[in-house]
């Protein structure tokens, strides 16, 4: 759990960060979205505090953020960033090191650390480890700057903008990457970025800061429904909005009794999937099947539609 | 179909390789130090068959050189022609120098020089071609100047003019050499521990940076004499009224201040690399070491200071070729060091003399730079290279 409280941070007479407060649920994913000079990464980096507040608390579990030297706190918390940041003098097994050494782990448990998350990351710590940053690929830098972040298992983690530099097959990769890993050591995700469609495939609470004010805190489908600013609904997109919100719930609770015609649709795609596979093959119902195989009934385009149609 | 075809730089080499030859003396014969010489050529200075070993290799060398070759062939050419030129020459020396004479002079002429120069040439071109790893590149130096050392002990060169004013000079040569290191290096190794840490104060603290830049700048704009006259007052006064100062060593002529200006000198190239390579650490990297938790000393030690140091050792070098030939200098206020045979040369108009001083001072140089580079391409972090090639 983490509790902000009226933080604010001024630089003289601005505020970039104007009385937020927030509360961040434990092993969930929050992404903070804003515009550039909205103040989200200031907002980020007061947790660990790379930056110090003027005025506010934050808590983690508790505990004010202020009980640790900055250092030591920042060793419990990830931190990755957009172009990953690794030591290019030092190698892919040395970089993800780098939390446990400092924290004096043990040699081996160290060693044992950095192939299990080589290996969680897909890269096989025999080929990996020994490389110099600079002979990774674009995506496997990123992955190595998370799996530094996540080396000394930090209950939270904290992200600024860190698929920034990726492009869109390799981000999209990266970020259900990221998400299987967070389910795997359950996590606490504080995540900055200004493309909400980021926010939306990755958010379970989406906060939307606009000129240092957190405007919206709200789970994605209550924001598709209800944005409370017209900044945080032109921020989603109004072309987008159905769309969106199909996006996120799967297939299973748009399923229908009654069969339909044709090649079965996964239970567990988004229902944007299956509206998108409805228009591209022409037919108005799809039968659905779950992931053992067995059909489980329909969905369809008079259905789908109902789902994507906001309040009125 | 493969024709021989012309080399454009080795073409210019063969040139010079053949004026040196031919048409220049290559050693000058005096019956004593000061008087004026006569000239000889290869063949007047050698004896059969020497000249004509000589020669041959020579023009094997200028063929070698004109045509385009492997890289390889002319580096060999080069060193064949070298090693001729260093062994004929001592070879000549006794040949001129009549039975049980000591004041007739022999010494190199400018065909000497300029073949010396031209194959000099021809051996630097090729090992740029080659590329040799740094380690190779202080391997080929030590096998120079191996050899070198191995004329020199053998007597080869014994009869050469440089070598009579060495054979007079013995004790103070070796003392005035170790004066020259120990200033070069000594005020190399004060500036690298007050400068180092200047820098890092710099990077960290702004506002200090321009103002202390700028000082250290308008010191490197003084004359080098110039610099050691204004010392002269200040040390003077403080070996004057600092008890102990005096014991120590410090007085207003002497080591003292050719050691301090030769400090005040270094100081510049060691902050202002410190500063430049400090600032150029990646801004993630930093960044990213301050968000895992590395308090400031830790980056400092662990990111920072690694990164920068092959541009700090960049530094390092500027300064150490730039001390061995400032302190020849020192001389002048009674620091001693090589600088004392170039000036005792110029005021007996005896070049041998000179070239006593002017040739150890210049080798030195030499050899360090040569060194120093190796040791920086051996420290930078393979990134760069990867990113240079």
């Amino acid at each position: 759990m983490i509790e902000i409280k009226n933080i604010t941070k001024r630089y003289g007479e601005t505020a970039v960060v104007d009385d937020v407060s927030l509360t961040i649920a434990p092993r969930t994913v929050t992404v903070v979205v804003g515009t550039s000079g909205s103040g989200k990464t200031t907002l980020l980096r007061m947790i660990n505090r790379l930056v110090e507040p003027t005025s506010g608390t934050i808590r983690l579990d508790g505990e004010d953020n202020r009980s640790l030297p900055g250092y030591e706190l920042r060793r419990r918390i990830g931190y990755a960033i957009q172009g990953h940041g690794l030591f290019p003098h030092r190698t892919v097994a040395q970089n993800i090191a780098t939390v446990p050494t400092l924290l004096g782990w043990e040699r081996a448990r160290i060693d044992a650390k950095v192939d299990e998350l080589l290996q969680l990351f897909q890269l096989d710590p025999a080929d990996f480890g020994p490389r110099f940053p600079h002979e990774l690929s674009g995506g496997q830098q990123q992955r190595v700057g998370v799996a530094r972040a996540l080396a000394a298992e930090p209950k939270v983690l904290l992200m600024d903008e860190p698929f920034g530099a990726l492009d869109p097959i390799i981000r999209a990769k990266a970020q259900d990457d990221l998400l299987a890993i967070q389910k795997h050591f359950e996590t606490t995700v504080i995540l900055v970025t200004h493309d909400m469609e980021e926010a939306f495939q990755l958010a379970d609470r989406i906060a939307v800061m606009d000129k240092g004010k957190v405007v919206q805190y709200a789970t994605p489908a209550e924001m598709l429904i209800k944005p409370a600013t017209p900044f945080v609904e032109s921020l989603i997109g109004v072309s987008e909005r159905p769309y969106r919100l199909l996006a996120i719930e799967p297939v299973l609770s748009a399923v229908e009794p009654g069969s339909a015609d044709g090649t079965a649709i996964s239970s567990t795609l988004s229902q944007r999937e299956a509206l998108a596979e409805l228009l591209w093959s022409g037919r108005s119902a799809l039968p659905v099947a779950d992931p053992a195989g067995a059909i489980i009934g329909k969905v369809s385009l008079e259905g789908l539609a109902k789902r994507a149609a906001g309040p009125v | 179909m493969r024709q021989l075809r012309f080399d454009k730089l080795g073409a210019i080499i063969a040139a010079l390789a053949l004026g040196g030859a031919f048409i220049a003396p290559f050693a000058t014969f005096r019956a004593n130090r000061i008087v004026a010489g006569e000239a000889k050529t290869i063949v007047e200075s050698l004896p059969q068959p020497w000249s004509a070993a000589v020669l041959l290799v020579i023009l094997v060398g200028v063929l070698v050189a004109a045509m385009r070759s492997p890289a390889i062939l002319r580096l060999v050419a080069a060193f064949a022609a070298l090693a001729v030129l260093a062994l004929g020459i001592g070879v000549a020396a006794s040949h001129l120098t009549p039975e049980g004479n000591t004041y007739a002079r022999v010494s190199p002429a400018s065909g000497f020089w300029v073949m010396l120069f031209a194959f000099g040439l021809l051996a630097a071109d090729a090992l740029t071609r080659l590329r040799p790893a740094p380690f190779m590149r202080i391997v080929v130096l030590v096998a120079v100047l191996a050899f070198v050392g191995m004329l020199l002990l053998s007597g080869t060169w014994d009869g050469l003019s440089i070598l009579r004013e060495y054979a007079s000079r013995v004790d103070t040569f070796w003392a005035e050499a170790r004066k020259h290191v120990t200033l070069a290096l000594g005020s190399l190794v004060a500036a690298t521990i007050v400068g180092i840490p200047l820098g890092i104060l710099c990077h960290r603290v702004a506002r200090l940076r321009d103002g202390l830049l700028g000082v250290l700048n308008a010191i490197q704009t003084i004359p080098s004499i110039a610099l050691f006259g204004i010392l002269i007052a200040p040390l003077g006064w403080i070996a004057a009224n600092v008890p102990g100062a005096a014991t120590i060593g410090i007085r207003g002529i002497g080591v003292a201040p050719a050691f301090v200006a030769l400090f005040l000198y270094s100081l510049l190239p060691v902050v202002a690399n410190t500063v430049v390579g400090l600032a150029g650490v990646p801004r993630d990297a930093n960044d990213a070491a301050r968000g895992i938790g590395m308090t400031d000393w830790q980056r400092l030690v662990g990111i920072e200071f690694p990164l920068a140091f092959p541009v700090i050792l960049t530094g390092i070098r500027i300064v150490l070729v730039q001390n061995i030939g400032l302190a020849t200098i020192a001389a002048l206020i009674g620091g001693g060091g090589f600088g004392v045979f170039v000036f005792q040369g110029v005021g007996q108009t005896a070049m041998d003399l000179v070239l006593l001083g002017a040739v150890p001072t210049v080798v030195l140089a030499f050899a360090a730079a040569i060194v120093l580079d190796a040791v920086i391409e051996m420290a930078t972090p393979n990134t760069r290279q990867a990113e240079a090639a």
